[in-house]
């Protein structure tokens, strides 16, 4: 990877440069006089936890949201962005981290919409299949978003900015939905782009792809610039105390116990596809150990939802057999006979899945636990009951609650997170099911759960983790298993696997989806 | 026969402008359950206007003008107060019913001159056609002509585009920079001034004269034409035929002593949507396509 030499001249002019950006939102300050500059092909990583005000300063940058105090600045003139098309007027264009297309709308509509009046879409047709072939991005221009995978969308977002002849291009975590290998065709591409004279603003962090792009960084933590730095002269770890403002905790698993009871089975699990936006899981067989936490890594949407709903109890198929509980046949129970039985859950979604928002956090203990007998007697709540149990919880989990008994909607996604998993944990259930348990939370909550639940296991329980981030699998995980179109493949010990070989097994479905058609 | 055929038509007028605005506003994402209100104020304002005036063609503005400015009440708590729609819509059924009661009272016993019927030379001269098709008053010849025109901004046109990107999905709509609220406001706007002149047309030509509630359930039919039409311009048309053929048979079939009860067949309108309601569930692809998916969602701007 070559590294443009001019970048460190400090005779070239910034292409663009913001000055002491404050932007409150209420009493809460999102971004606190942050300063920020950016030269032409320079590719710029902006680092930070979730919530240390990252989107929200890209979002002024584009035009999305307008600073209380500040100065930008644009080829060295001063100006005023007061929204997107000003901002793609002056040469920026932004690729969303949740994307911004229209999924009921075509390719070509999607990319009318970002451009100019009075271009046809004939003509934009003939632009966007030109670009797509001079970069190797191949997209249907006719094609509906809705039946895109996320790979494809994000190129067209890509090139929706592109055709716009961007200046500067600003990525929102763009590899957060990538395989490895598309992560590696995206940096190839983003690079090319960096070559011709494209400035680069790319937020993630994943301190290695940082690594790999990327020239300078700046750091944000709570709102604030904490340094811009060249890549480097540093190391990750650094980078990593720079985010986080602290020691960062060092996790690693023990050993799996060498010979030990297998407490959950799942045998030939199959489920048709119910609709043309799911996916049929085919002989998924998995084999989780006492002491042991099993991974199933994979990108989203490869039928992990579905694995997930047969696993808690919320899909039952008809067959017996399929689902062995410490040698208990469970395939016919449903998700409170299980719970009773000894086994906890986490489902993906925080919000309206694991927990219910708009309820109380005692409500929300309710409904996992109503079923273990001791917080309901002759149909009535033992209100103090919950409480308690809510704030053993929150004690237990480090889980920072504002004062009484706050609705679950009142915590940040990191918070929430702690709690929802603290909730199955505290049962010490023998069997823990969970999917993304660390998915947008901080780097702090990401690890103390993380630990909670090598704890479990290191007790003797059994944790299935779904998860789509490698490293999590890397760090925690005794053993892997990739899931690919509802397809499991057979589980490695972690020792033996590398990241390549696991980027293989899930780029699967992609390989054979261009294919198809 | 032809009478018949004739009175179909005219029936299903009303429900085309008031579908057809429904149409443009739900396609932006916006439920406005107050056609029924909107029609009502459009109907009493048309009466009122062309008794005062003594022309059918004030009544005509008046009505498109009463409409849209029911609507932009809706518009003001709906849009800028981000009040829940349904609760709102309904209220504004309820509120157009009492205030054109009230406004209509002293008109009430009234009669106006209806809209006068304009031959189109030649065309009406076609045997069979000609009488059938080009000899009506002016808002038959404008109901159709907006339905084309509303098929052709929905397809063929910026606006139309940035409309549909609204009512898919108004977060994306407002990342690339468009005024989701200000979109929606034409659009709700649009839609009131349609539900207007469809009120319009009852005093005006259905029925010279003014009663409290004339509209009689229409501004609910229109709402239900719209999901029946799956939001698609050309089947507003079938549909407002279909089901102003339903009205016409309820009163043909008492008028001939059929046996049955008339109550069954002004379910009819009903039943037809839900079972279109059904089929479009079952195809997920085609909801997708056409079906705005913001419908009825609140757009809250932060800035």
């Amino acid at each position: 990877m070559s590294q443009p030499s001019s970048l460190s001249d400090t005779h070239l002019r910034p292409l663009f440069e913001a000055v002491s950006i404050t932007k409150k939102f209420g009493d809460f300050i999102a971004n606190n006089d942050v300063s920020f500059t950016i030269h032409e092909g320079e590719i710029h990583a902006l680092l930070g936890e979730n919530g240390a005000g990252k989107s929200t300063f890209v979002k002024i940058v584009y035009g999305l949201l307008q600073p209380n105090n500040g100065k930008i600045f644009w080829n060295g003139n001063q100006v005023f962005i007061p929204g997107p098309q000003q901002a793609r007027q002056l040469g920026i264009g932004m690729v969303f981290q949740h994307f911004s297309l229209f999924d009921a709308l075509t390719v070509a509509e999607n990319i009318q919409l970002a451009m100019p009046p009075g271009e046809t879409i004939a003509s934009l047709s003939v632009r966007i299949s030109r670009l797509s072939a001079e970069y190797g991005i191949g997209v249907d221009p006719d094609a509906r978003i809705h039946n895109l995978s996320v790979g494809e969308q994000q190129r067209v977002e890509i090139i929706r900015c592109l055709l716009q002849d961007p200046k500067l291009l600003i990525m929102d975590e763009p590899t957060s939905v990538l395989t490895p290998q598309e992560t590696g065709q995206l940096f190839s591409v983003l690079r090319r782009f960096s070559e011709n004279g494209l400035a680069i603003l790319f937020i993630s962090h994943k301190l290695d792809e940082i690594r790999a792009l990327a020239s300078h960084a700046t750091i944000l933590r709570r709102g604030e610039n904490v340094g811009s730095v060249v890549i480097d002269g540093q190391t990750n770890r650094q980078l990593a105390e720079m985010m986080v403002g602290a020691k960062v905790k060092n996790i690693s698993r023990q050993n799996a116990p060498e010979k030990s009871e297998v407490l959950f089975e799942v045998k030939k699990l199959c489920r048709p596809k119910d609709s043309i936006f799911s996916v049929a899981l085919r002989d998924v067989s998995i084999s989780a150990n006492a002491g042991e936490i099993f991974g199933i890594a994979g990108i989203a949407g490869n039928g992990q939802d579905e694995l997930m709903a047969a696993l808690i109890g919320e899909w039952r198929g008809h067959d017996d057999g399929i689902l062995i509980f410490d040698g208990m046949d469970i395939s016919g129970k449903g998700p409170a006979e299980r719970r009773v039985m000894g086994m906890g859950f986490v489902p993906e979604e925080r919000n309206g899945h694991a927990a219910v928002p708009s309820m109380r956090l005692a409500e929300n203990v309710l409904l996992t636990g109503h079923s273990l007998g001791n917080l309901v007697r002759y149909g009535l709540l033992d209100l103090f009951g919950m409480r308690a149990k809510a704030n053993l919880i929150a004690r237990s989990f480090d889980v920072r609650l504002p004062e009484g008994n706050p609705l679950a909607s009142s915590l940040s996604g990191g918070n929430l997170q702690k709690f929802v998993v603290g909730r199955e944990i505290v049962n010490v259930p023998r069997v823990l099911i969970v999917s993304q348990p660390t998915w947008g939370v901080d780097v702090g909550a990401a690890a103390f759960i993380r630990e909670a639940m090598l704890n479990l296991a290191a007790k003797g329980s059994a944790v299935v983790m779904i998860s789509q981030d490698l490293e999590e699998l890397f760090t925690i995980a005794h053993r892997v298993a990739v899931l690919n179109d509802g397809i499991l493949s057979s589980a490695e010990p972690t020792i033996d696997l590398t990241a390549e070989k696991v980027g293989l097994l899930m780029g699967g479905t992609h390989v054979s989806r261009e294919e198809r058609t | 026969m032809e009478a018949l055929i004739l009175t179909v038509l005219l029936t299903s007028v009303p429900l085309i402008f008031a579908a057809s605005g429904e149409l443009i506003a739900e396609r932006s994402g916006v439920l406005n359950l107050g056609v029924e209100g909107m029609m009502l104020m459009g109907a009493v304002s048309a009466f009122a206007a062309s008794s005062i005036f003594g022309s059918p063609y004030v009544g005509i503005l008046a009505g498109a003008v009463a409409g849209a400015l029911t609507a932009a009440v809706f518009a003001v708590f709906a849009l800028g107060l981000a009040t829940n729609q349904v609760a709102t819509g309904l209220a504004l059924t309820i509120f157009g019913a009492g205030l054109s009661g009230l406004v209509g009272a002293p008109f009430v016993g009234g009669t106006i001159d209806g809209l006068p019927t304009l031959a189109i030379p030649l065309l009406v001269d076609i045997p069979v056609f000609g009488n059938l098709l080009f000899n009506h008053d002016i808002m038959v010849y404008l109901s159709i002509g907006f339905i084309v025109i509303i098929a052709w901004f929905l397809t063929q046109t910026r606006a139309g585009l940035v409309l549909r990107a609204v009512g898919n999905s108004h977060d994306s709509a407002h990342a690339l920079g468009y005024q989701v609220l200000l979109v929606r406001f034409y659009a709700v706007s649009f839609g009131g001034m349609m539900a207007g002149l469809g009120g319009a047309y009852l005093p005006l030509v259905l029925t010279p004269h003014w009663s409290e509630g004339m509209t009689a359930g229409r501004g609910w039919i229109a709402l239900a034409l719209v999901v029946f039409a799956s939001w698609l311009p050309s089947r507003i048309l079938i549909g407002a035929l279909l089901f102003g053929g339903i009205t016409i048979m309820q009163l043909a079939g008492q008028a001939r002593g059929w046996t049955i009860p008339p109550q069954l067949l002004s379910m009819l309108p009903y039943i037809a949507t839900i079972v279109v309601l059904v089929i479009i569930a079952r195809n997920r692809e085609f909801a997708r396509a056409n079906s705005p998916a913001c419908l009825g969602q609140i757009f809250i701007q932060n800035k």
